[in-house]
C-alpha cells in the first residue's frame, strides 16, 4: 500500500449481503486494497443511522464509504434506499459542519462484484488523500476544550 | 401536534458563545415525532456541533439530555442537574418548550435550536402538513371539518375564490384548493346546504391579535 495512506482511516460500512461479500471475494481473488480500510459489517445498510456517520468522523475517520446492494435489490427490499438519503442528509450535515461531504459517500456492488467494490475503495483511499486528513484530526482537541 | 425544524449548523454557530458547555436538550413530545428534536436528533445535532467544534476550533463541550416534555415544569425537574453543569443551553424543544426552560433557570442562557412552523399533522412519511392555526374561535362545524383560515392561501370564509385550478390551489399549485375539499367533504355527508349561509367576517379577538391568550379553569386551580 502507499505510504500516503498511513495517517488517514476509511470506514467501509459493508452490507452482509452483497458488499461484505464482495470483500471476501475480493480476498480469494487477491485484489489488493489499501490497508488503511477498515470494514464494518453491517445487516443492511438501511440499518445505519445518520449518526453512525457523525460518529465515525468524531472518533477519527478520515472518510467513510457505505457499501450497500444495487438498487432494487435490497435482501430487505429498500433498506440501500433509505440508506441513499440518510447518507445525504449526513453529507449536508458534514458540509455545514466544516466538513467535506466526499469524505462521505454510498456506493452499491453486489455480491459478485469484487473488482467493483475494490474501485470504489480505492477511489473513496484517492479522494482522502487528496483532501488530506480530516480537520477534526488535524486540529486534535482544542486547548479550550481540552481545558473545560 | 407542534411541527418544527431544525436550524442549520451555521446559525446554531452563530448563536452560541465560543469556548462553553452546551447543553442540547431535546423533548419527547411533538418535536420527536416531526423528527426535529427527539433523542435520535438531539444526538446528531450533538455529534454535528462537535465536529463543528473540532473543525473550526470553536472550543465547545456539547453533553446531551432528552426529556419527555419541555414544556411542563414537571419535566424540567429531570434536567435540572444537566442544565446546571452548563453554559448554555441549546433547546430542541418548540417555542413554548424552549420559554419553559428560560423562565425556569432565570441565569442560563436557553437558545432555539429550533424553527417553531405551525400547528399540524403527518400527512405522509417525512411530510407535514398545517391543519390548525389556533385561532381561537374554531369554525370547522361549519365547513365539513375541512379549515379555510388555515388551509386556503386567502383564508377565505364565504370562498372558493376563483382562482382555483381544477383541484388546485392558485397561490401554491402544489397544494389542493381547501374550498374544494370543503365541498367534497360537505357533499359527502349530506350538507352542502351549510354553502348557502353567508359567514359574517371572524371574530379575531380570540386569536393573537388579542395579546397572549391564557386559559384559566377555576376547578382545577388550588
Amino acid at each position: 500500500m502507499s505510504s500516503n495512506n498511513k495517517n488517514t482511516t476509511i470506514v467501509a460500512f459493508c452490507c452482509i449481503y452483497c458488499a461484505y461479500a464482495a470483500a471476501d471475494l475480493a480476498g480469494s481473488m487477491r485484489l489488493q486494497y489499501p490497508s488503511n480500510v477498515r470494514i464494518i459489517r453491517t445487516p443492511c445498510t438501511g440499518r445505519l443511522e445518520v449518526e453512525y456517520f457523525l460518529r465515525a468522523f468524531e472518533n477519527g475517520a478520515d472518510g467513510v464509504l457505505v457499501a450497500g446492494c444495487e438498487e432494487g435489490s435490497c435482501h430487505f427490499k429498500e433498506g440501500n434506499l433509505i440508506a441513499k438519503r440518510r447518507v445525504e442528509y449526513a453529507r449536508k450535515l458534514l458540509a455545514e459542519s466544516g466538513l467535506e461531504a466526499e469524505r462521505l459517500k454510498m456506493v452499491n456492488v453486489s455480491a459478485a462484484m469484487a473488482r467493483l467494490l475494490i474501485e470504489h475503495i480505492n477511489e473513496m483511499a484517492e479522494t482522502v488523500k487528496k483532501l488530506g486528513p480530516s480537520p477534526l484530526n488535524r486540529a486534535g482537541k482544542s486547548a479550550q476544550e481540552a481545558k473545560l | 401536534m407542534i411541527v418544527a425544524e431544525r436550524k442549520s449548523i451555521p446559525e446554531l454557530i452563530d448563536i452560541l458563545p465560543n469556548n462553553s458547555r452546551i447543553l442540547v436538550l431535546g423533548c419527547g413530545t411533538c418535536v420527536t415525532v416531526c423528527l426535529a428534536g427527539g433523542e435520535r436528533e438531539v444526538s446528531i445535532i450533538a455529534s454535528a456541533l462537535r465536529i463543528a467544534s473540532r473543525a473550526r476550533g470553536l472550543g465547545y463541550v456539547v453533553s446531551e439530555i432528552t426529556i419527555e416534555r419541555q414544556c411542563d415544569n414537571i419535566f424540567i425537574e429531570q434536567a435540572v442537574e444537566a442544565i446546571e453543569k452548563a453554559d448554555v443551553v441549546l433547546s430542541l424543544g418548540c417555542g413554548a418548550g424552549v420559554q419553559a426552560v428560560a423562565e425556569r433557570f432565570l441565569k442560563k442562557p436557553v437558545y432555539a435550536g429550533l424553527n417553531t412552523k405551525f400547528l399540524g399533522i403527518l400527512e405522509e412519511r417525512g411530510i407535514w402538513t398545517e391543519k390548525c392555526a389556533q385561532c381561537g374561535s374554531c369554525v370547522l362545524h361549519q365547513y365539513g371539518g375541512i379549515c379555510p383560515i388555515t388551509r386556503c392561501a386567502k383564508h377565505l370564509l364565504n370562498g372558493p375564490c376563483g382562482g382555483s385550478r381544477e383541484d388546485r390551489c392558485e397561490v401554491r399549485p402544489d397544494r389542493p384548493c381547501a374550498w374544494q375539499l370543503i365541498y367534497q367533504r360537505l357533499k359527502g355527508i349530506g350538507q352542502l346546504d351549510r354553502l348557502e349561509k353567508i359567514e359574517p367576517p371572524k371574530q379575531w379577538s380570540a386569536s393573537l391579535s388579542g395579546g397572549p391568550r391564557v386559559i384559566i379553569r377555576e376547578d382545577h386551580r388550588i
